[in-house]
């Protein structure tokens, strides 16, 4: 059931258009299948991504307030962002300014220079990801796939900046991501190091530190033999994408996993071809991974017989 | 507390002071007054408490009555929610309350003068504090003098404010 | 009602309240009050020459009612009272005037304000006191049996006191088996004794005291009535054994095919059958059929117990039975349950093989354990080499409970001990605070720091198995900030034993309401006073013991069910009980019957009369909160001693100074006025 059309207003971000067009051209081609139109706020600018609110924090507030009053102005109530730091900037604004007084008055006399103005609580701000599980449902993707994702092992990756600092999932283990992945068809990797940092712009600044971080995500997925991550946010894929070559070479290691957009995962699913879901655009090449999504749905492995030694386990929480 | 002199905040005090009644239950708010007594906290001598055994007790028409005879304020307090002494009274006290209070500012009192709280016996703290806020809430209001100013006079004077149903105290 | 004679008394309380207020002035103006016959100012009220004052001017000058300016009346209400009684005037028509901890005590630097307040709430208490009528307290007979619900160790020992001292108790408990969570464990702290050593003993007392009625497998479905008169709807489980039949010799359960895991005594860690008796020294000895389980009920098929029993105890289609107590008194024992450890992820319980709870732990280290006593990991082969133990989980965490659960510290050692004992093992423990107040825990905590733990000052981050540094592959990793050196480490270990929280049961709110009790948010019973009164309750005859109340060890939880008993004792002792007569009573002549009090009430004490269309209060049951008395929208409700006129003229009286008396208008009362 799609809710009403102009309802979202949509924040691509700086990098969606440049370094993560996949993850653009992904999230489009799944939107349409789904029957979703987002409106592009008019006129958006940057939000600031991680730096600008450490140099200089209310022009920082006010450059993301502008995006946010000029996608109130355009009569939607929700505000999409696919970019786990857009979304984090947007939502810390609005919340901010609705809890501190003064910071609101400030923001709002800023962007009344420009004949704008905000009122916090005006837009939910949503990430990409929560509005696909939450308004779209998993029964109306579930109808959608025509080529599930059988045999594909893939370890979800949130990263840092949708589970922190606040957030109505899960902090330290979220499961929607999962469940999605699990929808499509594919092998879920139960990835213990599914929400931390995957090393952010410390890539520019320390590649010691940076690197590490991401040779650390890589290390675990492929213990558990993850055929791909999938992830959320341009950064992430970005990180552990561009970088793993890097990673290789300073840590020796030979890491070939391909990291890719969720919606990319999604559009595959649906049927839609690679080229059109941006897989082109990656570093690490997907194909040897794609090759192993079966026509077939896995045999159910048949209960192991009772090691009578043993001690049984708990059953996870539902 | 050495005596304020009320007419500064508000000169329609004319040299008398702000009077408000405060209606205290038996288990929490009472005790926590008799904390704030034996601590020897100080608070300005303006509250002139009733004990009943729980604010679920109190009838609107005490605060009604209490503001016709001439208090400027009431105050009530009561356990807090879910710490009831008899369960669930202080729930009822907080419906009744609010619905008192938007009634009220029809006829044209000021919400504010009306105060719902919670403190617990051990918290003669919050207790001193309340009173202190309450007072100088009602110093800046000025007298209320039902008699002169509502009672031969009661038409709807303000439209129904927004009341913040939020109660004050912890 | 306008004759009455009021006798006001102004007590200095030596310098507390005469430092303040002018008591002899405040004394002077009363005296002019109308109805008042004497009015006097006195040093000490409270003392016998103070009482003796009242009692004298009311036998002189025929008082017919009392007021006493001083201090709190929950200081001395009750002496004054006591002193009118003897004076041969009603205890119900005395009132005191607050003007020491609301007034001398709070306005010290004010004389004129503290003197203004003073004649003000003494006005308001002469109003008031005119209002008042006399009252009766109401006598309650006392039932002699007792109902004790939970057979822990707190409830085993109520139960044996109050049977010991030659009275009946019935016990209630849901398991098939009393004992409860102390039969699961190993050794206690910090003297090590086997716990079911010192549990059995008891155990086998309240099975067979010919004073104790024991209802196992059984849960108390509806409690009505009040102190002294309580009538409990107990309903007793059907085990499907013929129990007067059965022997216990065991047949059944050894030949029963269907196995399941043991998630209440062996905590999940080992296997039961479907028919089973809980554990090898379960009283009382007889089996129970787990329907839910059992391939009979599943299928129809099988009946191996049935055919094997050698006396044919077996009843597959025996039904539950419902049994009507009558008793007086009830301690409620239910005790706890352990914190959910598959809340918090980041431990990674449930997901992780060898993480275990604190319980798991102790079922293992039991020698009658699903592992021998041995300590393995969940290979059940594997013995550790190193063990972390994480201390606080789901304790002292905003996030799940606030509360510190008080064992867990010593218990913490105690595996850190045993741990130590069988395997060499290194040890870590991950510690907020080591907490270990009571006798000889300290002396506890040293030995096991003498015998090498590794104790870390440190909340516990996460328990991982994503190796990160050499020496981490295929271990479980604790990551922790060790406080005490200001730097975070990584301790790789084979297994982690999380302990967790002490927790209310799920059903302890519904409880608590059943019982007609209070409980806190979280579910913990509330006792009548923290300091004073820990094991009653604000319900007369329904006492609190153990766990349930709170977290606490064995020791605490002994002497609350001894607490308990002692005063049921009394109560059964004194044979009757006097009930404070402030409670509401419906006229019901004018009732309407709109029933509107009927669901406010909080305690079901007031019921609606069909055959006379009117509501009534029951006077046992009612604990006078007067929230009917506000609601009755034809205020037919009167809530004794908390009467709408007497509240209104206190009201007037308190603002005695504030209008004239030519402006005041004649309160009529709530009376019509023919009636007056």
């Amino acid at each position: 059931m799609s809710p009403a059309n102009d309802h979202y207003a949509y924040y691509p971000g700086c990098s969606i258009r440049s370094t993560s067009k996949a993850y653009e051209q992904s999230t489009m081609k799944v939107i349409e299948s789904l029957g979703m139109t987002f409106q592009e706020v008019e006129d958006w600018n940057c939000c600031g991504a991680t730096e600008y609110f450490s140099i200089n924090s209310l022009p920082a507030y006010s450059l993301v307030a502008r995006n946010l009053s000029l996608a109130a102005k355009q009569g939607a109530s929700d505000l999409v962002a696919p970019c786990s730091a857009c979304y984090l900037n947007l939502h810390k604004t609005d919340k901010y300014m609705g809890k501190y007084q003064d910071l609101n008055k400030d923001v709002n006399q800023a962007l009344a220079a420009g004949n704008l103005g905000y009122e916090p609580g005006s837009l939910q701000i949503r990430h990409l990801l929560d509005v696909i599980v939450e308004d779209i449902g998993f029964d109306a993707i579930a109808e959608k796939i025509e080529k599930p994702l059988w045999g594909l092992r893939v370890a979800p990756y949130y990263g840092c900046l949708i589970v922190r600092p606040d957030s109505k999932y899960n902090h330290e283990y979220p499961t929607h991501l999962d469940e999605l992945l699990r929808i499509l068809g594919a092998t879920v990797v139960d990835f213990p190091l599914k929400t931390h940092c995957c090393g952010g712009h410390m890539t520019q600044i320390s590649d010691e530190t940076a690197y590490e971080l991401i040779r650390r995500l890589l290390h675990n997925a492929d213990e558990y033999q993850a055929d791909a991550i999938a992830t959320i946010c341009p950064m992430c894929q970005m990180n552990l994408d561009v970088f793993q070559p890097q990673v290789n070479r300073m840590f020796k290691t030979d890491f070939n996993i391909p990291i890719l957009y969720f919606t990319q995962l999604m559009g595959l699913a649906f049927g839609i071809s690679e080229k059109e879901l941006g897989f082109d655009s990656q570093v690490i090449s997907a194909n040897a991974a794609l090759k192993k999504i079966a026509d077939e749905a896995p045999e159910k492995t048949k209960k192991a017989r009772r090691d009578k030694k043993a001690l049984p386990m708990p059953e996870s929480l539902p | 507390m050495p005596e304020k002199n009320y007419s500064e905040i508000n000169p329609a005090w004319e040299g008398r002071k702000p009077v408000i009644v405060g209606f205290l239950c038996n288990w929490c708010s009472y005790r926590a007054a008799d904390l704030a007594g034996t601590s020897r906290f100080g608070y300005p001598a303006t509250l002139r408490d009733i004990r009943i055994m729980c604010t679920g007790r109190l009838d609107p028409t005490f605060v009604i009555k209490a503001l016709r005879e001439g208090a400027d304020g009431v105050l009530v307090m009561g356990c807090h929610p879910h710490q009831c002494h008899y369960d669930e009274g202080n729930y009822k006290a907080m419906r009744r309350m609010a619905l008192l209070r938007r009634t009220l500012a029809q006829l044209g009192v000021h919400p504010d003068r009306i105060q719902l709280g919670w403190a617990s016996a051990a918290q003669g703290a919050l207790f001193t504090e309340t009173v202190a806020a309450m007072t100088e809430r009602i110093a800046e209001l000025g007298p209320l003098e039902w008699r002169d100013t509502i009672e031969d006079n009661i038409t709807p004077r303000m439209p129904s404010p927004e009341i913040e149903e939020v109660v004050h105290g912890r | 009602m306008t004759e009455e004679k009021v006798g006001v008394y102004v007590c200095h309380c030596g310098h507390n309240i005469a430092g303040t207020v002018d008591v002899e002035a405040v004394a002077e103006w009363a005296a002019d009050m109308p109805n008042v016959a004497i009015s006097r100012d006195y040093k000490f009220m409270c003392s016998s020459l103070g009482q003796e004052l009242i009692e004298e001017d009311v036998k002189e000058y025929g008082l017919t009612r009392v007021v006493v300016a001083a201090c709190s009346p929950h200081m001395h209400e009750p002496t004054f009272r006591r002193a009118c009684e003897r004076a041969g005037l009603n205890p119900y028509l005395f009132e005191m005037a607050n003007i020491r901890e609301h007034d001398s005590w709070v306005h010290a630097d004010d004389i004129n304000a503290a003197t203004e307040k003073a004649k003000a709430i003494v006005a308001g208490s002469i109003r008031r006191v005119m209002e008042l009528q006399p009252l009766e307290p109401f006598i309650a007979k006392i039932d002699e049996p007792t109902l004790v619900v939970g057979g822990g160790i707190a409830g085993i020992n109520t139960a044996l006191e109050i049977a010991n001292a030659g009275h009946p108790v019935y016990m209630v408990e849901r398991e098939p088996s009393i004992g409860g969570h102390m039969a699961q464990l190993d050794k206690t702290f910090p003297t090590l004794d086997c716990s079911a050593c010192i549990l059995t003993p008891k155990m086998f007392d309240v099975g067979n005291h010919p004073n104790i009625t024991l209802m196992t497998y059984s849960e108390v479905e509806q409690v009505d009535g009040y102190v002294g008169n309580f009538t409990v709807r107990v309903r007793k489980k059907a085990r499907k054994i013929i129990t007067d039949l059965c022997t216990g010799c065991g047949d059944c359960w050894s030949r029963c095919p269907a196995k399941v895991v043991d998630d209440v005594y062996e905590a999940g860690l080992g296997y039961r059958t479907a028919i089973y008796r809980p554990f090898p020294q379960a009283v009382p000895k007889y089996p129970v059929i787990d329907v839910d389980t059992c391939i009979y009920y599943e299928k129809g098929t099988c009946k191996a117990c049935q055919k094997f029993c050698p006396t044919d105890a077996i009843d597959f289609d025996q039904e539950d039975e419902i049994v009507v107590l009558n008793v007086g008194n009830i301690v409620l024992a239910t005790g706890y349950k352990l914190f959910d450890a598959r809340r918090i992820p980041q431990y990674g319980y449930g997901r992780l093989a060898n993480v275990f709870t604190s319980m798991e732990f102790e079922r293992m280290v039991n020698a009658s354990g699903p592992t021998g006593g041995k300590v393995v990991l969940r290979d059940g082969v594997t013995e550790p080499q190193t063990v972390g133990i994480v201390h606080c989980v789901g304790s002292r965490d905003r996030n799940y409970n606030q509360h510190c659960s008080n064992t867990c510290c010593m218990a913490a050692l105690k595996f850190a001990h045993l741990v130590k004992e069988r395997t060499g093992a290194e040890i870590y423990n991950f510690y907020i605070d080591i907490r270990t107040p009571s006798k000889n825990y300290e002396e506890f905590y040293h030995r096991i720091l003498e015998e090498g733990a590794h104790l870390i000052r440190g909340r516990a981050a996460e328990v991982t198995d994503a190796a990160r540094l050499p020496g981490e592959e295929g271990k479980l990793i604790i990551q922790a900030e060790d406080t005490l050196i200001g730097k975070q480490r990584r301790v790789p270990v084979d297994m982690v034993v999380l302990m967790a929280a002490m927790e209310p049961y799920e059903d302890a709110v519904e409880v608590s309401h059943r019982f007609g009790i209070g409980c806190s948010e979280a579910g913990f019973f509330t006792e009548k006073h923290p300091k004073l009164d820990p094991v009653a309750t604000m319900t007369d005859g329904v006492f609190i013991a153990g766990a349930c109340a709170g977290p606490k060890d064995i020791p605490e939880s002994v002497e609350q069910g001894a607490a308990a008993a002692a005063r049921v004792l009394t109560l059964i002792g004194q044979g009757e009980i006097k009930i404070e007569p402030i409670r509401a009573t419906i006229d019901e002549d004018r009732c309407s019957g709109c029933r509107i009090c009927n669901n406010l009430c909080p305690y079901s004490a007031i019921e609606f009369i069909e055959e006379l269309g009117v509501s009534r209060v029951n006077p046992a049951l009612c604990k006078g909160c007067g929230t009917c008395v506000a609601a009755c929208p034809s205020q037919v409700i009167e809530g004794q001693h908390f009467t709408f006129d007497s509240i209104m003229a206190q009201i007037e009286g308190i603002l005695y100074d504030r209008i004239e008396d030519t402006e005041r208008v004649t309160y009529l009362g709530s009376q019509p006025a023919e009636a007056r």
